[in-house]
């Protein structure tokens, strides 16, 4: 009997201190949700889910205080990608943020710039350059196309273009076929 | 042909496949046309999967035929051999007039940089072209080099670069040329190898001599009698005996890499590898004669032998074509007649690549032109699940499960059933009998990945900058803070300076008042300290003075009063 107590006493503390140690040691810091959520969004930091960036939108979503289809960027395959990581079930985009669009870039047009240095303050994703009082331009390769810098511009010489990737991918469009032989038409 | 002993019979088959009519005589009368010039041409600066090649020339320039109009992009020497790029030649003497985009005809890109020349005519050759008398002496390096300078890519369908596959990172033992051409209407290699034997044969020994390996086995349909005597006759010429010839029942795709590997040793390549892992090597058999003619001539990949052939063409022939060149100049050149009824495809009918027009230029891995009247739509049906398509697939796959993922839009799903190793065979809509577009919805989930996985990188990299830009933002504001937090425990600190030195400063100046008023009160009157007899004299003196005065005011009194 006594030995008995005394063995799973042993025991429990043993692996008490195990658990305790691996506690300590294999400690999670960040919520491993925010960051599977955060690696759905399209990371454009666009701001049109209403949350400062796309990190805080995917905080907000693991607090189940956003709803999943608040990202136009991101559009229908976001949300359903949101949907099968969370369990949730896939709903049609929210318009009141917006709508999912073909992906564009911002232009500068050099020749209107006044370098007043507002849109590069704008830049989430730090893909204009220029300096105080000289001309800017966008890298139209780092630009997410999130539009931010529009609005503090004083001068409007921000325009959105249409992305133009050399090489272009195709996609091939999914081709009809009917499911069922009774399909109505 | 029996009479040859280095002639013999596949060992093995693939699964699936088709036997399918072939199309190929009409083709196969005549020779290889000598190449014409067109007027202008169009060369695109990527012709196969990797990365596109750097132009090294500007508009207006004049270029010679066979000098490099572009490079591999590379900032380092040492970078520029692992790079999937080729080299690019001018197909013909001219001038150089627009580096622009133009549409591919390839199902990689839509369109991409292409450079283009107006041709003088004249057709000048480069004047440094080096021809290597005695390549087998060369050592390996040397050899690639030249290929890899020659901008060789394979001319069997995707068009890798050719440099590429020669190096040497596992032990090889066998190199397989597939000379397979298992598509309908396609003749180019076998033509080419009914013509040019002999050189192909020197460019597969300097294949097996770069590669240091002694064996290679020629895949080859046997429904090629000429060709395969061509070649057997052109080794036994050349005393060759570690290359062997082995006839391939005619059934499609017995040209597919792995099908053909498959068919002529018996070993089946894994997923995700390649032939290199188990010790194969495979090239095109125009590959083979480009690599000839780089090493024996010194000329570029500049041209290659286009099959013209289909419907509505008075003759169907193989021509040399120039690489850039219209396909609608060698359409003309057959005598074909545009009609709206008519398809043109790039390659066979099976996997060949639908065009919208015949506009697109001719390039590297161009081996078909095919002309077909346009079928009637068939209007798919649904799927009735009978596993027709699962018993043709030559890659051992299950097309109709991927069918229903595809539909699904489960891309993990369909990775899962191995998409990736579906070679677009087609065998499995040919025999669909519901018709439904199959090898589509598999194009349109692998384009669909592609695009995502792209996507994700690109969206990753957006975050990286993100949170780069976060941290430097919160970098700065703490520096700031800090600097603020400097500056003022800095002027504090001056000010207690400031203020101990003011009273210092006003301790003195106290002191010097209450010295100077010390001073006043402590300075001695005369007044002071005055003798009884010296305050008497005083007060007689302030008598005397007031008396007088008193007197002088009544003596004016008196005189105010005498005038008045």
């Amino acid at each position: 009997m006594i030995i008995a107590i005394i063995a799973l006493s042993v025991l429990a503390i043993a692996f008490g201190l195990l658990l305790g140690f691996a506690a300590v040691r294999y400690k999670v810091k960040t919520n491993p949700v925010v960051d599977q959520i955060d690696a759905l969004l399209p990371q454009t930091q666009c701001g049109q889910c209403t949350y400062p960036g796309c990190r805080p939108y995917a905080e907000a979503i693991a607090r189940d205080e956003a709803d999943i289809n608040q990202c136009p960027p991101g559009g229908e395959a976001t949300i359903i990608a949101l949907a099968d990581l969370l369990g949730k079930d896939v709903k049609p985009l929210n318009e009141e943020h917006g709508e999912h669009a073909e992906k564009t870039v911002v232009y500068i047009d050099e020749n209107v710039c006044i370098g007043c240095t507002l849109c590069i303050q704008a830049c989430p994703v730090d893909a204009i350059l220029g300096a105080a009082k000289l001309m800017h331009t966008v890298i139209a390769d780092e630009c997410t196309g999130c539009d931010l810098c529009i609005p503090p511009c004083p001068v409007d010489c921000i325009h959105i273009i249409p992305a133009i990737e050399d090489n272009k991918k195709i996609i091939v469009d999914l081709p009809d076929a009917p499911l069922l032989t009774n399909e109505p038409n | 042909m029996s009479s040859y002993n280095f002639i013999q019979k596949a060992v093995s088959h693939f699964n699936g496949g088709l036997k399918l009519a072939g199309h190929k005589e009409q083709s196969m009368q005549s020779g290889i046309e000598a190449a014409l010039i067109p007027e202008e041409l169009i060369v695109p600066l990527q012709q196969h999967i990797g990365k596109a090649a750097k132009p090294i020339v500007n508009v207006g320039d004049k270029v010679l035929k066979g000098q490099c109009i572009a490079k591999i992009e590379t900032d380092s020497n040492s970078e520029e051999i692992s790079v999937v790029t080729a080299n690019i030649h001018a197909p013909s003497s001219g001038e150089i007039i627009a580096i622009e985009m133009h549409p591919l005809p390839s199902a990689i890109t839509q369109s991409t940089k292409c450079i283009v020349i107006k041709t003088d005519g004249q057709d000048l050759w480069v004047d440094n072209l080096s021809p290597v008398s005695n390549p087998l002496e060369l050592n390996k390096e040397e050899l690639k080099n030249i290929i890899h300078k020659a901008g060789i890519v394979g001319l069997g369908g995707a068009g890798f670069p050719t440099h590429l596959k020669l190096v040497q990172e596992k032990p090889l033992d066998t190199l397989i040329i597939n000379a397979a051409e298992c598509e309908p209407y396609i003749t180019c290699d076998a033509i080419l190898i009914k013509e040019q034997a002999a050189k192909i044969i020197q460019g597969i020994q300097f294949i097996l001599h770069a590669l240091n390996i002694q064996k290679c086995l020629i895949g080859i349909e046997d429904n090629k009698p000429e060709a395969i005597n061509a070649l057997a006759s052109a080794l036994q010429n050349k005393a060759v005996d570690n290359i062997q010839i082995i006839q391939v029942p005619t059934r499609y795709p017995a040209g597919g890499e792995k099908q053909l590997i498959k068919t002529l040793t018996g070993k089946e390549i894994a997923i995700h590898s390649i032939p290199r892992d188990i010790g194969l090597v495979c090239h095109n058999v125009a590959t083979a004669y480009a690599v000839a003619v780089a090493i024996l001539e010194g000329k570029p990949l500049i041209e290659r032998v286009v099959t013209v052939t289909g419907d509505n063409l008075k003759r169907s022939t193989n021509m040399q074509v120039l690489v850039g060149t219209s396909m609608s100049t060698i359409l003309n050149a057959c005598g074909y007649k545009e009609s709206t009824t008519d398809e043109i495809i790039m390659g066979g009918p099976m996997m060949g690549f639908h065009l919208d027009s015949s506009d697109y230029p001719v390039i590297k891995t161009t081996n078909c032109v095919l002309v077909k009247n346009k079928k009637s739509k068939v209007e798919p049906l649904p799927c009735i699940r009978c596993g027709e398509c699962a018993r043709v697939c030559p890659a051992n796959l299950l097309p109709q499960q991927l069918y229903w993922y595809v539909r699904a839009k489960d891309f993990d799903r369909v990775q899962d059933y191995q998409v990736f190793s579906c070679i677009e065979c087609g065998c499995c809509d040919y025999v669909c009998p519901s018709h439904i577009p199959l090898v589509q919805f598999y194009r349109h989930a692998k384009t669909e990945i592609w695009t995502k996985e792209d996507e994700k990188i690109k969206s990753d990299h957006a975050r990286q900058r993100h949170e780069n830009r976060q941290f430097r933002l919160e970098r700065k504001k703490k520096e700031d803070a800090e600097r603020k937090a400097k500056k003022k425990a800095l002027l504090q600190k001056k000010q207690g300076i400031d203020t101990s030195e003011q009273d210092s400063k006003k301790s003195a100046i106290e002191e010097a008042l209450n010295r100077v008023k010390a001073k006043q009160t402590t300075v001695a009157k005369n007044t002071t300290n005055l003798t009884e007899e010296q305050q008497r004299q005083i007060r007689e003196v302030d008598r005397r003075r007031e008396d007088k005065i008193r007197q002088e005011k009544v003596l004016n009194k008196k005189e105010d009063n005498d005038n008045g």
